[in-house]
């Protein structure tokens, strides 16, 4: 037997390295075979898809790259194209300033808008990464104060005396949560009513040689207002609606009641009714002589309506903890404020972010809706001045395209934002 | 020797309206309802008093009076001389007939984006992603917009039509786009049964739904005779005849004609006219909502477990049949509820209308009525009791739907 194998004259000691798949399964071919034409259907569809999209690209690239930039009026930007297949982009080159920061802004004043805008974006920088330093919160804390001045200008004394106010709130708040929430948060809100009514007189009527030049709101507009409006609403939507939900949660069946019709009131209307009552009917409401700024009306209407939205995500959020969290707080004798601060809104709040987020989306989006009330934000500055303009009466797309660019941007990184956060704050194992 | 020591006597003092849990919900909900009633005190106490200033009151009168303006789009007769509550009627309807078309439209872009952003064909599934994120992320007031200034921009007016070698031509002889709205062939009886045209239809929609009947009837014979023999009868012709057959004779006995829209003067004559406004509203609600449903759609098709499919393949099911079978019918549960929300969103949009003049509701009564009268409390009360009472009636018809698709569990 021995002998058999050494009369095989050869015996490989290596073995051969595997042979290349065939073109057909490797590289380009496969990829393009499995995911374009894995069928003869498919084949159809993709080839459909391809015509699709060459059709767009054939319209839209020669009217986007033959743009023009630099012509002062419609007319002049047709003579310039000479007939041609172009944009007029000029409409946003020469009037960037009013999509931005409305019509009525005084000019040499837009340093005070850019500067609460990178405030904000500084301000907001810690709330929605947690990774920096906390002292940062700071900033944030100061920014609706220094952005109210910056914007609106006048007396520098009106956010001093607001944020003296917080800040005596805060101050007792601290001092007296120790004994009962309760008691901390009226003493709070006691001390910084009587700040804010002692400050009123250190404000001084006559405002117009003030350090910064004062601005009516009714001077506001352009995509300024829609962020103004979005930001606001949605930061005071947010407590208002955690309170809501807690409140439909409750076991006191008269606050239960009062917060469950509340919520599917404003559920139930139309957003633009709701602003219909802040231009027309909430002035009957306040006290006569009083003359109540249409923003300050707009934000009071518009916090509602996101609140009763918030209110249901938080709800969704709260219904979804298990049973265990709640009776485990009782079992640890925390009191209703406790529970609700260390261990519920935590998790509950974490669960809503989501929901939360897109509130918040749709809720930017709608602040367009203002233009209906006549007020020029964004959209009402493309459908009343700039089309009554007569230089640039007939140009319609490239305002439009504008206006998709700017929302598109933030809507977008807002979502792009919540799904990071998600992952992020994915803190059960799978 | 233990003395024994008297139990506490049950004895009520101020302190316990807040430091006892079984009375201190009671005293939160009294300073609740004080604060609610001051609250309303006050307010109702500044409306007296805005309203003596103004010289107004509270009054519906106005509702009866002349409109005193036109309605290029109504559904029921109307003219500039019709009452203010008639316009709101005229309102009511178009808001509900821009909402049920939308909703009709909106669904179906949505499940075609929805199913073909999951589909295995890449370049297909990218393009729907695309769809999906530009239409979310940006203002559905732009849309419509956007879409009425293509309506009222871009088409021609009705003076490209004329003349021998137009600029424009009608689609087919039968259709025509202009910037003043849409032109489509109307049906006309000729000799209708009833003088009243509303009835005529009324019959014809009586004729269906009892071909409906007829066709569920054979179906379920036709089941019945499966389960009995094993062999399913070939009904298909015969079901196709049950739905054909009466409404044809019934139209031809009415003398239905088609009313083709025609170039008269300067303007298209006859047919049936659709406002650019509504179009556009139509469009645009139905293109952005659909995005928004396509999400849902995704979100409940990935919502049913893989093994469900592979087991349904390994039963020998075609991809088709899948879909049909096993796996929509489950997603359908997911699907339902926020696609409810999406209906809700689609009919208070649909107040977006004042913004191009499409006369709904808003736009008649919150808009024309509220400016020549000047009653802005009873018009928005009216109209947020309109909303209100039809977002309670869809979820309401939407959730009784929802809770026969529901799992039924044990």
């Amino acid at each position: 037997m021995a002998d058999q194998t050494t009369n095989i004259a050869f015996v490989r000691t290596e073995s051969i390295p595997p042979s290349p798949p065939p073109a057909s399964e490797m590289g380009l071919v496969k990829w393009l075979k499995e995911n374009l034409f894995s069928s003869w259907a498919n084949g159809i569809l993709t080839i459909v898809a391809l015509y699709v999209i060459f059709v767009v690209l054939r319209g839209t690239m020669p009217w986007i790259f033959n743009g023009v930039w630099d012509t002062s009026s419609l007319a002049e930007c047709r003579e310039a194209l000479n007939g041609a297949t172009g944009a007029c982009f000029s409409v946003l080159s020469e009037r960037w300033h009013q999509f931005l920061y409305g019509i009525a802004y005084p000019g040499d004043q837009y340093w005070r808008p850019n500067l609460a805008f990178l405030w904000m974006a500084a301000a907001v920088a810690p709330v929605l990464f947690f990774d920096l330093p906390r002292k940062l919160l700071i900033i944030t804390a100061l920014f609706p104060f220094g952005a109210y001045w910056l914007i609106w200008g006048g007396s520098i004394m009106v956010p001093l005396v607001a944020l003296a106010g917080v800040v005596a709130g805060g101050i007792a708040y601290t001092r007296l949560n120790k004994s009962s929430f309760a008691a901390g948060f009226f003493s709070a809100i006691l001390a910084a009513f009587v700040v804010w009514w002692l400050g009123g007189y250190l404000i001084p009527e006559d405002q117009s040689n003030s350090l910064l030049q004062p601005v009516p709101s009714r001077d506001l507009g352009g995509f300024m207002l829609n962020m103004m409006l979005g930001i606001t609403c949605v930061s005071l939507s947010i407590p208002l609606g955690i309170v809501l939900a807690l409140g439909r949660q409750s076991d006191m069946p008269l606050i239960r009641w009062l917060c469950v019709i509340f919520i599917e009131f404003i559920r139930g209307v139309p957003l633009i009714t709701l602003l219909f009552v802040a231009s027309v009917m909430l002035a009957f409401l306040f006290p006569p002589g009083s003359n109540v700024d249409l923003f300050l009306r707009v934000v009071i209407m518009i916090t509602m309506f996101s609140a009763a939205y918030i209110a249901e995500v938080i709800r969704g959020g709260l219904a979804a903890l298990p049973k265990g969290q709640y009776e485990g707080a009782d079992s640890l004798g925390l009191d209703y404020a406790q529970a609700m601060q260390l261990i519920i809104l935590p998790q509950a709040l974490k669960i809503s972010i989501p929901g939360i987020v897109n509130v918040a989306v749709g809720l930017f989006k709608d602040t367009t809706l203002v233009s209906v009330i006549s007020m020029f934000d964004i959209v009402g500055f493309i459908r009343g001045p700039l089309s009554a303009a007569t230089e640039w009466n007939g140009v319609y797309w490239e305002p439009y395209l504008f206006a998709c660019l700017m929302f598109f941007v933030v809507c977008y990184g807002i979502s792009q934002y919540s799904q990071w956060l998600e992952r992020r704050l994915a803190t059960d194992h799978r | 020797m233990t003395t024994m020591t008297d139990p506490p006597k049950e004895s009520f003092e101020l302190g316990m309206l807040i430091n006892d849990t079984r009375y201190r919900s009671l005293t939160f909900q009294a300073i609740a309802a004080i604060l609610l009633a001051l609250a309303i005190w006050y307010l109702g106490g500044n409306l007296i008093q805005n309203l003596r200033a103004a010289g107004l009151n509270i009054s519906y009168e106005f509702l009866g009076n002349p409109s005193g303006y036109d309605i290029s789009q109504t559904l029921i007769d109307y003219n500039s001389q019709s009452s203010h509550g008639r316009a709101a009627i005229v309102g009511v309807l178009n808001t509900l007939l821009v909402a049920f078309l939308a909703c009709v439209t909106a669904t179906v872009f949505g499940v075609i984006a929805g199913v073909l952003r999951l589909s295995n064909n890449w370049l297909v599934a990218k393009i729907m992603s695309f769809y999906v994120e530009i239409f979310r992320n940006i203002p559905v007031l732009i849309w419509i917009l956007i879409i009425f200034t293509i309506m009222i921009a871009v088409l021609p007016g009705p003076r490209a039509f004329r003349g021998d070698d137009a600029e424009a031509s009608m689609l087919f002889g039968l259709f025509a786009f202009t910037n003043r709205g849409v032109y489509i062939p109307g049906p006309e009886l000729t000799s209708p049964l009833f003088a009243a045209t509303w009835l005529n239809w009324l019959m014809v929609l009586a004729v269906l739904v009892g071909s409906w009947f007829g066709a569920k009837a054979l179906g379920n014979w036709a089941t019945a005779k499966q389960e009995a023999t094993g062999v399913r009868p070939t009904t298909w012709y015969i079901t196709l005849a049950i739905w054909l057959a009466p409404v044809i004779i019934l139209l031809t006995i009415m003398g239905l004609t088609w009313n083709v829209p025609a170039l008269k003067g300067f303007n298209f004559n006859g047919g049936i006219k659709i406002g650019g406004a509504l179009i556009a509203l139509w469009f645009a609600l139905s293109i952005y909502t659909g995005a928004f449903i396509a999400e849902n759609v995704r979100a409940g098709i990935q919502a049913v477990s893989k093994g469900q499919t592979e087991a349904a393949s390994a039963l020998g099911l075609r991809p088709g049949r899948v879909m049909n079978l096993v796996v929509l019918p489950q997603a359908l549960r997911v699907i339902i509820p926020p696609l409810i929300s999406q209906y809700l969103n689609i009919t208070k949009n649909s107040s977006l209308a004042i913004a191009v003049g499409y006369a709904d509701i808003t736009a008649t009564l919150g808009g024309i009525t509220l400016n020549q009268t000047g009653r802005a409390i009873e018009c928005i009360l009216l109209l947020m009791l309109f909303y209100l009472t039809a977002s309670l009636t869809i979820s309401a018809v939407m959730n009784v739907y929802n809770a026969s698709t529901k799992l039924k569990e044990r």
